[in-house]
């Protein structure tokens, strides 16, 4: 294997393992400020014991988060060190912002609602659950401004040592690509949160226990998941594709399996793109769709990828296009499975309708799915630029770094997820199974043995 | 400009020291101060709401230094590879040895946890000396301003050093007993009865092992990078920071024997703030020196990013550390006093 191969591996396989856990803290985060309100203005307390129950397994996620975050930050200079030189003084702006203005504020008052709750007022707590929030959501916005520049880079000039500087403060952070990626993916974000916190519900009332809990949990669960699938699919992913197809044109052909320039341009929903024809194997397509999407006419003229040279299109297509289907394919059952469960909500039939309650309890890891698909078919499209038009990835990492030390390390941070994961699947699962009723009465966990677990 | 990014970036470090230090002074000591099972949850207790905070200098700091000088987070990182990655996991198995430890009352999880609490703060403690101690010994920069280090190689500070030879391994050595001296203040401090006695028992010993290390370490310095003393002849006002620590080294100790936990803790940041700006002082205008060739110095003027960003830079950055430090005043503040073993979530 070539150190190039390796170094993408490695960032691909770190930061794909790191957003399993903002993206669920992010939109958890968001909903355990509205159980925090509720309970506020209700003043009833199993609102309150809701919130600390996910609490708990927010900090876990949020740790998780934290020490698998860290990695993500110096691996720009380990790995990618020539890319790390010439882009410092425009990325690592956002980067350093986000450490000053999200991590101290996040850390600080996680501290407080989590140690804090008998020492502050219930006003106070309810602000320190707020300011969680929003540090996590500053966070995430500092991140996509950093990914948003090196997919649409604006506001730099280039600096006689051929590294860039930013030409304009307010140009980096109001770029447009980051505003559009961002409501997409704190929104898919939100999505994670909603089916978790969902299917933990329908878990309880499949399970006949907690079933006060499993009841709000469901309603919480789906009011918030329908809303954020919708949202998720239009407007944030519709304006999103526009932008990617008016300056990534190369990537949107490679995300539809466009081979060939056509005018009325179909929508392929199944079918295996095939490199060496040229063709979609076994498709099963609608005509007219894509220019419909894209330009809001069905004759519209679409770019398919011959009208590329070959160094401008994507390098890993097949693995592009799949990305993109399994994201959009994923992205329409959460709608039609929110849909079903809002009106079953709404029709006060849902908690004991266990057809519904059984895909809802099953689709939890979907989500995740669907927001690793969504990354990867954003960073595979962006190929073969590692800064679209301006870097390419094959200059842009490690050279002193041999394929050895590389592939060294890159083996470390497997062995050790492999067992972070295992860690906190087990951790969260005996906290659902223990429930949120003892969140409330025994601050400390009660006595059991690893073997139960 | 550069001259104020230097400084900006040392701050930060050195808040990162004086703050993470204490709780990995606590990591380093926890397996000798705690007896019981409620020692240890005190301990941890003790920097629960407050690590992960400390831990975000490391991380700010290090936004910043890349920011600010784009080659020299470029070289540094990618040549001391090794070494930082190994950081990386120890990073990690700590925050998850803390955060993980409290959600399984059996015996069997939380020694493992214990254990790797401690393992991974004192190796953590030995590295980021052992980094420090690279710095100012210098690396072999080759012409494009990259170079890689292997963990060791003759043990010898010579052309082809490694991240560890004996000069790093006395800055590591440092390193493990001054953040032991911290951390052990740190528990007087925080820790009730039986535990804060134990605690300040330590001191004495803990503080003639610092005294000793500290003595060695300086000339060491001198005989490796003999141009540290540059600055220091040319302005001799420097020789201030020396003496200073001197005095804060003293004040550990005196304060403790008076019974005034706080002015030695304090003190104890001190002693680390200017073992640093001492090295920074003597590395000025390096940011990281050659080990054979001064003219490959990464310089201020070789890494500083385009003057645009650094102005900009410099409000954000004055408007956040204010916010900061507000934050972090709240926090102490509001977790003040002696710790207990009931109050708190699930520890």
């Amino acid at each position: 294997m070539d150190a190039l191969l390796l170094h993408r591996l490695h960032f691909a396989f770190t930061v794909t393992f790191h957003y399993l856990f903002p993206q669920l803290t992010m939109g958890l985060a968001l909903l355990m400020v509205v159980m925090k309100l509720i309970a506020l203005r209700t003043g009833e307390d199993h609102w309150n014991q809701a919130a600390r129950f996910w609490a708990k397994i927010f900090a876990i996620n949020f740790i998780l988060g934290v020490v698998t975050g860290i990695p993500m930050e110096f691996q720009f200079g380990t790995n990618w060190s020539e890319f790390a030189r010439r882009t410092g003084g425009v990325i690592g702006q956002p980067l350093a912002m986000e450490g000053v203005f999200a991590f101290f504020l996040e850390s600080t008052f996680l501290g407080l609602f989590l140690f804090g709750e008998k020492r502050l007022s219930k006003l106070a707590h309810f602000g320190a659950a707020f300011m969680v929030f929003v540090g996590s959501w500053i966070s995430g916005f500092f991140i996509i401004v950093t990914d948003a520049w090196m997919q649409h880079p604006v506001a730099y000039h280039l600096l006689p040592n051929g590294s860039y500087e930013v030409s304009s403060f307010w140009g980096l952070l109001l770029n447009p690509w980051a505003w559009l990626q961002y409501a997409h993916n704190m929104c898919g974000s939100v999505v994670t949160a909603s089916f978790v916190v969902a299917a933990t519900g329908a878990y309880y009332l499949l399970e006949k226990s907690h079933q006060d809990f499993g009841r709000l949990f469901l309603k919480i669960g789906v009011i918030a998941g329908f809303t954020s699938c919708v949202i998720q699919i239009f407007p944030t992913g519709d304006l999103h594709g526009r932008y990617v197809a008016e300056y990534q044109p190369a990537a949107i052909a490679g995300m539809e399996g466009l081979f060939h320039t056509q005018k009325g341009a179909p929508v392929v929903l199944i079918g295996q793109p095939n490199e060496s024809t040229q063709t979609i194997d076994n498709p099963l397509a609608v005509n007219d769709v894509l220019s419909f999407l894209i330009y809001g006419t069905t004759s519209a003229e679409v770019k398919g990828l011959d009208d590329f040279p070959p160094d401008q299109r994507p390098t890993a297509l097949p693995l592009l296009y799949y990305s993109y289907h399994i994201m959009a394919g994923l992205g329409t059952w959460f709608v039609l499975l929110m849909l079903v469960a809002a009106i079953w909500l709404s029709r006060g039939k849902l908690y004991s309708t266990r057809w519904i309650l059984w895909p809802i309890l099953l689709s939890f890891p979907l989500p995740y799915v669907a927001n690793t698909a969504g990354w990867m078919t954003a960073e595979i499209g962006r190929q073969p630029w590692l800064v679209y038009g301006l870097i390419r990835t094959t200059e842009g990492y490690s050279i002193h770094v041999s394929a050895g030390n590389a592939l060294f390390t890159l083996l470390g941070f497997l062995g050790m997820y492999a067992v972070l994961s295992i860690l906190w699947i087990m951790l969260v699962y005996r906290f659902i199974r223990t429930g949120p009723a003892a969140a409330a009465v025994a601050p400390e966990p009660e006595p059991a043995t690893l073997t139960t677990a | 400009m550069g001259f104020v990014w230097f400084w900006i970036v040392a701050v930060m470090i050195a808040a990162y020291v004086v703050l993470d230090g204490f709780d990995l002074g606590v990591g380093i000591l926890s397996p000798f101060l705690a007896r019981t099972d409620d020692d240890r949850r005190i301990l941890i207790r003790s920097i629960g709401p407050v690590w992960d905070g400390n831990e975000v200098w490391l991380l700010a700091g290090g936004g910043t230094l890349y920011f600010a000088f784009p080659l020299l987070y470029a070289s540094s990182f990618s040549g001391f590879y090794l070494p930082l990655m190994i950081v990386l996991w120890l990073l990690i198995c700590r925050g998850a040895s803390i955060e993980l430890r409290m959600h399984i009352n059996n015996e069997v999880w939380r020694s493992f946890f214990d254990g790797l609490f401690f393992v991974a703060s004192a190796l953590l403690a030995i590295f980021f000396g052992a980094a420090l101690a690279n710095v100012i010994r210098g690396v072999p920069l080759g012409s494009d301003s990259y170079f890689f280090l292997p963990l060791w190689t003759n043990w010898r500070v010579g052309p082809s050093p490694g991240i560890l030879d004996w000069y790093t391994v006395i800055g590591g050595v440092v390193a493990l007993v001054a953040l032991a001296v911290h951390g052990a203040l740190w528990i007087v401090l925080k820790a009730p009865g039986e535990l804060e006695n134990c605690a300040r028992r330590a001191v004495t010993p803990l503080w003639i092992a610092l005294l000793l290390v500290t003595c060695i370490s300086l000339p060491a310095t001198i005989a490796v990078r003999p141009s540290v003393l540059t600055n220091y002849e040319a302005h001799p006002i420097l020789f201030l920071i020396p003496s200073l620590v001197v005095a804060t080294l003293l004040g550990m100790l005196s304060f403790t024997r008076q019974r005034k936990p706080l002015a030695a803790f304090i003190s104890s940041c001190l002693y680390l703030v200017f073992m640093l700006v001492g090295a920074a002082v003597g590395l000025y205008p390096a940011l990281l020196p050659s080990s054979s060739d001064p003219s490959r110095n990464i310089t201020i003027a070789t890494a500083l990013t385009g003057p645009h960003s650094l102005h900009v830079g410099l409000i954000w950055w004055a408007l956040g550390l204010i916010l900061a430090l507000g934050y972090f005043i709240t926090s102490y503040w509001l977790f003040r006093g002696k710790v207990t073993a009931e109050s708190g979530y699930g520890h």
